[in-house]
């Protein structure tokens, strides 16, 4: 424990400006791939094992269209859709068959898939570390603000994730398409019964939650290496994101998020051996203080 | 009649279905030896994250053993290579050895283990008595401890002890050069980060008494994000930073550090950036940054090393890495003894390999030892140079002197009480 650091931190403007806008980056970072798992939990009753697939699958993706087109906006794009068509294809023909079922059944189907994903993402770009590399757009000096050093490609990511959260707050909020999700996520049955195709809707629901985990694993991309089974690393801080917000809420997923960056890189100060282990603390003191998480909704009837 | 035709039939049946379970049952030890081929095992990581540590230690040995098969053999008897994935499981990699050798009949195992895997395999071998060869695990104990000793087992790997004295060596006389006080490192959260850094600031102290650790970041093995890391770093404002990160690992961390013009601030040492996958895979490679000997087309500058890896570009398509290198010179070791003994017998095969010295493009003097008293390699190339973003991607290679090697790790391992 180093609390003397943290309060020196504290009381330095340069330390704070670092360290806040980090603990933004890696929040925002957190947020873009726990924002479909929760969704999905949310809406569907999965806990989707396999959404880091679906993380790794879209940074490939991005990869490759980089490579081809040399745009970073394609290869965000192509790891987006790319992540949906294939995530349509899974609640398609596996998903769609657990739904309601036992949880262990459930992640038997998602583990197998993480398995043959890894398999085919080893076979057809090979074992070795891939980088996208900086797009030239963004290969430019730190700013530094109150002497605090700030990169532009992470003011970026941070815009890009606080549009799509309100992009998404918008859609489930304040839209007709997102009444019906809601509605769907307290009682589907009744949904049905008003003439709403729920299958169509869960099949919307989960594609949406695949192109978010691979639009996050394309814009990672150019500063993650990307390696076969890379998608687990990202999945278990998720579930502590998704647990912590309140399973199925999407804002719950940012205030959760953005609270983890903050305390890991506040805790990387004055606790650096402990980083993970405040993260986890936090976790536990939500799950006994509030079980639902920070802004969870009450346990709804499942598909 | 026609009983006798259905008892008789019943009779050559029960024969040939009693011959064949007989064949099928007994142990396939007993079926390799012989004229059959020579099993040898390989327990590795295939897949996950590290696969290419598990494809490029297949791929080493396969070089090595195909060019002695394609030779003709031992007396026509051609060696088959057989791998297990153990997924970086300890527990998964100690079960691949006992079903190589239980099972598959290999008397000979190549553990292309990461440490903590390696440890359970050399447990293993210490009870079944195959002989076996740690291509891959550094971590010094494994070979230096005399508790963890089994006379059928050595390590063709490098052993972190000596790339720590003479990165140490190295680091010091920068150190005095630039006047780099301030030290920071930053290296993965298990035993291999720890121990490899700890020795290596040890022996970098021990050359240059002005250097004084500030700061020490220990980021979990496989995290994908390094950012919290990156700041503290700077909080410190070390003059150097030493990094033991390696593989998709290091590629993360040096393409988001670059984002805070980290390296344009700190001298950096990082002992496993100089492999070809890494060095591939980093776009924007910083100037002059610093790495210890991995594998190297011109470290050492000779035919022998050149011509290796043509051979391996040419068969496999891929850039050999350090392990490449480690399970080659394991093969070679075994095909020597092999020639030797004319045998698979795991025990005359150790006797065979225990303080040989083999030809091998690796040596820095074209020959490597398998060290008699703790069974692991000395002479290959130690060293630092400076990383450059294109081939040969290493320039002002700085190769470490053996003697110090040895009269430094001799001392070492008394202190240790490991002598």
């Amino acid at each position: 424990m180093e609390p003397a650091a943290l309060l020196d931190c504290l009381t330095s403007l340069s330390c704070v400006v670092t360290q806040t806008t980090s603990g933004l980056i890696i929040g925002m970072l957190f947020f873009l791939v726990a924002a479909g798992l929760t969704l999905i939990f949310g809406v569907l009753g999965i806990v989707n094992f396999a959404h880091g697939a679906f993380y790794m699958v879209g940074a490939y993706l991005a990869y490759s269209a980089y490579q081809v087109t040399g745009s970073y906006l394609v290869a965000v794009l192509a790891g987006g859709f790319g992540a949906a068509i294939l995530g349509v294809l899974f609640e398609r023909f596996a998903i769609r068959r657990v739904y309601g079922e036992n949880v262990l059944l459930q992640l038997l189907v998602c583990y197998g898939f993480v398995l043959v994903a890894d398999d085919l993402v080893q076979i057809i770009w090979g074992s070795e570390y891939l980088s996208m590399g900086m797009p030239q757009a963004f290969r430019l000096p730190p700013v530094f603000i109150a002497g605090g050093i700030v990169p532009p490609f992470y003011i970026f990511i941070i815009t890009v994730a606080a549009v799509f959260a309100a992009v998404l707050w918008f859609i489930i909020e304040r839209t007709q398409y997102g009444r019906i999700i809601r509605a769907t996520a307290v009682n589907p049955t009744m949904v049905s019964a008003l003439g709403i195709p729920t299958p169509l809707i869960y099949l919307s629901v989960f594609a949406l939650g695949m192109f978010l985990a691979g639009m996050a694993g394309g814009l990672a991309a150019p500063i993650r290496a990307l390696t076969p089974g890379m998608g687990f690393s990202v999945l278990i801080v998720s579930f502590v994101v998704t647990v912590i917000g309140g399973m199925g809420s999407v804002t719950g997923a940012l205030v959760a998020s953005i609270l983890i960056g903050l305390v890991r890189s506040y805790g990387s100060i004055g606790f650096p051996l402990f980083v993970d282990g405040l993260m986890y603390v936090m976790m536990g003191l939500v799950l006994v203080l509030k079980p639902n998480g920070l802004l969870g909704r009450q346990e709804a009837s499942r598909p | 009649m026609t009983n006798h035709k259905l008892n008789t039939g019943r009779r050559r049946f029960l024969k040939t279905g009693a011959a064949t379970a007989m064949a099928l049952s007994a142990p396939a030890i007993l079926r390799a030896e012989g004229t059959g081929a020579i099993r040898v095992g390989m327990p590795t990581i295939l897949s996950g994250v590290v696969s290419i540590l598990g494809e490029s230690s297949v791929a080493g040995a396969k070089l090595v053993f195909d060019e002695f098969n394609a030779s003709g053999g031992l007396d026509g008897r051609k060696i088959e290579l057989i791998t297990r994935d153990s997924r970086a499981k300890p527990e998964e990699a100690a079960k691949a050895v006992r079903d190589l050798v239980n099972g598959d009949g290999c008397n000979i195992i190549l553990d292309a283990e990461a440490s903590s895997g390696s440890f359970a395999v050399q447990e293993v071998i210490k009870s079944i008595g195959a002989l076996c060869l740690h291509t891959v695990s550094e971590a010094t104990p494994l070979s230096a401890d005399p508790a963890l000793h089994a006379p059928t087992a050595f390590r063709s790997a490098r052993q972190g002890i000596h790339d720590a004295i003479g990165g140490g060596a190295y680091a010091a006389a920068v150190a005095k050069e630039k006047g780099l006080k301030r030290w920071a490192t930053c290296s993965p959260d298990y035993a291999y980060g720890r121990t490899t850094t700890a020795e290596f600031m040890e022996y970098a102290k021990y050359f240059n008494s002005d250097i004084e650790v500030i700061g020490q970041a220990w980021p979990k093995l496989f995290q994908p994000d390094y950012t919290e890391v990156i700041t503290r770093i700077l909080q410190w404002r070390p003059d150097a930073l030493y990094s033991a990160l390696w593989g998709g690992d290091l590629v993360s961390f040096i393409d988001q550090a670059n984002l805070y013009a980290l390296f344009d601030q700190t001298e950096t040492f990082s002992v496993n950036l100089g492999d070809y996958p890494v060095l591939t895979a980093v776009e924007q490679l910083p100037n002059g940054m610093r790495s210890g000997s991995r594998y190297n087309k011109v470290v050492p500058n000779t035919p022998e090393n050149n011509a290796f890896y043509d051979a391996y570009v040419a068969k496999f398509g891929t850039l050999p890495t350090n392990w490449s290198w480690e399970n080659a010179t394991a093969a070679t070791f075994v095909i020597e003894a092999l020639k030797d003994v004319g045998t698979d017998d795991p025990v005359k095969l150790a006797e065979a390999i225990r303080g040989r010295t083999i030809a091998s493009p690796f040596g820095v003097d074209g020959t490597l030892t398998m060290r008699a008293e703790d069974h692991t390699l000395t002479g290959y190339a130690v060293g630092y140079g400076v990383t450059t973003a294109e081939e040969p991607f290493m320039k002002d290679f700085h190769t470490s002197s053996w003697e110090q090697i040895l009269e430094l790790e001799a001392d070492w391992k008394k202190r240790q009480g490991f002598a």
